[in-house]
């Protein structure tokens, strides 16, 4: 056992992990000095949750050894883990949405089965809570918590578990910049005084050379290199995590000035699926060629907006025209519009996964010829307007055939992608559209992104990474609480202004 | 009824709604605690024909009718037992198991109740709450079974229970996020096998009412569906189980309009009358639904998919 009051040191020592012939892991080492902050660094596939899930027991690995504090320990199951004061904060959140973040930390204690003494279980709370630089409101709904509370209440729960050595799955993917420092600087400090030690997954290098003390690089499932921060520096990191892959050139874009007003969102009122108000007076125009993003941490109302254009959602009050006539998000007016969108989550959202790729890709057009002849749909033309797509848009697809819910997040990205953009569209509305995409098809989407504008798309572009949209951007809209808070040109803009915006203070 | 005429109306309404509604409050309550753990279970109203008959043939072979209400219960369990182990199979759909075991609980009570069709068991208890009354007809109304107040004490506590102990923290946070119950190192499986089992018991209880107390015999065409109706109360209630209350006594007192308007003379109508706690729950569904939002209340992890 360790000192339970000390920080330990972790080592995982040649990890072995196999699903069928695929080898996640294929014998990874990695060290974590104890009261240091390490970052686990690689793209998506490459290793990294195969890695904490082993060291967390949700996987048993084929091979490989944990060492905490010096001593090997045997982890069967993430309440193992946690016996051995090993906590870890996933991206997903794990708290109850329905219940208080009281009843949350409660739940997490392993309560008997019977009554609570909830003046007890509040005091005992309070008093840990006086130990912590942060705070969350006890009684408040987890729901109705924003993101960055909602991590903090997360990270509340593992220390108020006695977690010793923490694991953050890309912990501030849902903050804005401030919050992300905030909390970061906060777990350094809590390391630096040897209370205690952080792993944290992530792929933003900024995070990484600002806080970590240390790092290790994952590709492909191998270990690609890793040291301390300052001896390695970005270039080095970035060559450890992308190989020698190429990575497609920055699309160009044209400087030819926006075009026309396209789209005009004029005070747009929507409630969510709580029937909560989402969005309050939403008013806001793309010109083509141009490309307007929306700034905002999630849950601000970017998705209803996106939503409410897509068709997905009834507006409660407000317009929207497209070429200055009516838009009520038909068929009939999304095809007379040409518009395209490229929702969240496309598998979900614009994607029926049991049917197969070619169908999907037909699935805007299939009422039109040359695939409708008359009432019936010729399979010739669907597949071949699909072959020609797949080769277009490079989409990795054993056969048009294949049922699109077969293929990889990225695939199917790139093939709704290519649906939407393979006529020619005068309104392009992308929301997060690389989320969980590896380093080349970023690369590959965002180019596709900035071609559409070139040719005179007007595009409508929401995402969560404020970087994503400063490199993508021509203006810069940030949502805050249903409604747009800030604009900015993107080339002059200022990211903490940005982010102070996005989090509602400014 | 003719003694008091038209008051002959509320107070039908009234006997309904307490004689009626409670094995709809049992199977409905029993239902809420296993959908708070995040599954349907269909085969309720199989339960109950089986909850029905064992009881009725327990209390007829033993002579106890609380003997009867413990076998119902058991054999709830039991069916409830079956129900979650095979749902925790893999790619098992837990409605299309509901529905085949509502049909096997129904068929199987037919196979094993014949014996027990002619005999007359003993009765479930009741206390005689009308006895100032000289009117038969509110004497008859105020004689309330034993089982409708437990029913009722059910329902407050088990509110207390989903919030303020730590079975009802569990099975909530089971029902509401899997992923979260794992990370802390629960396993809904058991978490669910237990729910249902309750539910099942419950289940059974309500059908014992059934056979021992009204309509009070055991027959093929006892239950007129009213198993697979609380499963539907539940949602009518919100997953609430004060709700569950309220929604089975509306169940009930309506039920005994039509019934009620015929004794007092008013034959018009009468089966549109007989359809009417069905046009009010409609009529409620309508005006509490909305397109724009998903029902408040339910338990995150409860789908008809899964």
């Amino acid at each position: 056992m360790t000192d339970p009051s000390r920080a330990p040191s972790l080592e995982a020592i040649g990890m072995e992990k196999r699903f069928g012939v695929l080898a996640a892991l294929d014998n990874v080492s990695m060290r974590v000095e104890a009261g240091s902050v390490h970052a686990l660094l690689g793209e998506n596939g490459a290793g990294k949750s195969t890695l904490v899930k082993c060291i967390m027991g949700y996987y048993r690995p084929d091979s490989g050894a944990v060492v905490l504090d010096g001593h090997e320990i045997t982890i069967r199951s993430p309440r193992d883990a946690h016996l051995h004061g090993i906590g870890m904060v996933y991206q997903h959140f794990t708290l109850v949405p329905s219940m208080t973040v009281l009843e949350n930390l409660v739940l997490a204690r392993a309560p008997g089965p019977g009554r609570i003494d909830w003046e007890a279980e509040r005091a005992r709370l309070d008093t840990f809570l006086r130990t912590m630089p942060f705070t969350v409101r006890l009684t408040t709904p987890v729901a109705a918590l924003a993101a960055g509370e909602r991590q903090k209440a997360e990270i509340l729960k593992q220390l108020y578990l006695d977690a010793r050595f923490l694991i953050l799955d890309e912990p501030t993917s849902v903050l804005t910049p401030q919050e992300a420092d905030e909390m970061l600087s906060m777990l350094r400090s809590m390391a630096r005084s040897g209370r205690i030690t952080v792993l944290i997954i992530t792929h933003k290098f900024r995070e990484v050379l600002a806080f970590a003390d240390a790092v290790t690089v994952l590709r492909r499932g191998r270990l690609a290199g890793g040291g301390s921060v300052g001896a390695l520096g970005v270039e080095a990191m970035a060559r450890l995590m992308v190989g020698e892959d190429r990575i497609a050139d920055a699309a160009s874009r044209s400087l030819r000035g926006p075009g026309a007003e396209l789209v005009t969102v004029e005070a747009l009122e929507a409630v969510d699926d709580s029937g909560a108000t989402a969005l309050r007076g939403v008013s806001l125009a793309v010109r083509a060629g141009e490309i307007v993003g929306i700034a905002g941490v999630s849950g601000n109302g970017q998705s209803a907006l996106v939503e409410v254009l897509a068709g997905q959602r009834r507006a409660r009050a407000g317009a929207v025209r497209i070429h200055g006539t009516p838009y009520h998000a038909t068929r009939r007016e999304m095809l007379a519009h040409r518009l395209a969108v490229l929702p969240e989550e496309p598998l979900r959202n614009a994607a029926v996964a049991t049917m197969s790729v070619a169908a999907n890709m037909a699935l805007r057009r299939f009422d039109q010829p040359p695939i409708a002849h008359g009432m019936f749909l010729r399979a010739g033309p669907m597949r071949a307007e699909a072959e020609t797509l797949i080769a277009r848009y490079r989409v990795k697809t054993p056969s048009a055939d294949a049922a699109i819910g077969t293929l990889s997040g990225g695939n199917v990205q790139r093939a709704v992608l290519g649906r939407e953009l393979g006529r020619e569209a005068d309104v392009l509305i992308a929301a997060n559209p690389v989320f969980g995409l590896d380093f080349a098809a970023v690369a590959d989407i965002h180019a596709q992104i900035i071609a559409a504008r070139n040719r005179g798309t007007a595009v409508l572009l929401v995402s969560e990474d404020l970087d994503e949209l400063l490199e993508l951007a021509d203006r810069i809209l940030v949502m805050a609480d249903g409604r747009v808070v800030y604009e900015t040109d993107a080339a002059t803009a200022d990211r903490m202004l940005i982010g102070q915006h996005m989090a509602g203070h400014a | 009824m003719s003694g008091i005429g038209w008051w002959g109306v509320p107070v039908a309404v009234l006997a309904g709604a307490i004689r009626v509604s409670t094995p709809f409050l049992f199977v409905s309550l029993g239902e809420l605690v296993t959908e708070k753990s995040g599954r349907v279970n269909l085969g309720l109203e199989g339960t109950l024909v089986m909850g029905a008959m064992s009881g009725f043939a327990v209390a007829w072979l033993t002579g106890s009718p609380w003997l009867g209400v413990l076998a119902a219960a058991l054999v709830g369990a039991l069916l409830g037992v079956l129900h979650a182990a095979i749902c925790s199979l893999p790619r098992v759909n837990p409605i299309a198991v509901g529905i085949a075991m509502m049909l096997f609980g129904t068929g199987l009570a037919f196979y094993l109740g014949k014996p027990f069709i002619e005999p007359k068991a003993p009765e479930l208890p009741a206390l005689d709450l009308g006895a100032w009354s000289t009117s038969p007809a509110i004497r008859s109304a105020l004689k309330v079974n034993a089982l409708f107040f437990i029913g009722v004490a059910l329902a407050p506590a088990l509110v207390w229970m989903l919030r303020n102990s730590g079975i009802g923290l569990v099975l909530r946070m089971v029902g509401d996020s899997e992923d979260a119950a794992r990370a802390m190192g629960y396993s809904p499986r058991l978490v669910r096998l237990a729910a249902t089992a309750f539910g099942g018991a419950m289940a059974g209880i309500g059908g014992s009412f059934l056979s021992l107390y009204y309509p009070g015999s055991w027959n093929e065409g006892l239950s007129s569906g009213q198993g697979i109706t609380a499963v539907a109360l539940v949602i009518f209630a919100r997953w609430n189980p004060m709700g569950c209350l309220w929604a089975s006594l509306l169940f009930g007192g309506a039920g005994a309009l039509g019934p009620a308007l015929q004794a007092i003379g008013v034959t018009g109508f009468y089966h549109l009358f007989n359809a009417l706690p069905y046009m009010v729950t409609l009529l409620i569904m309508i005006i509490s639904c909305s397109p724009d939002r998903t029902l408040a209340g339910a338990p995150g992890e409860l789908s008809i998919t899964r």
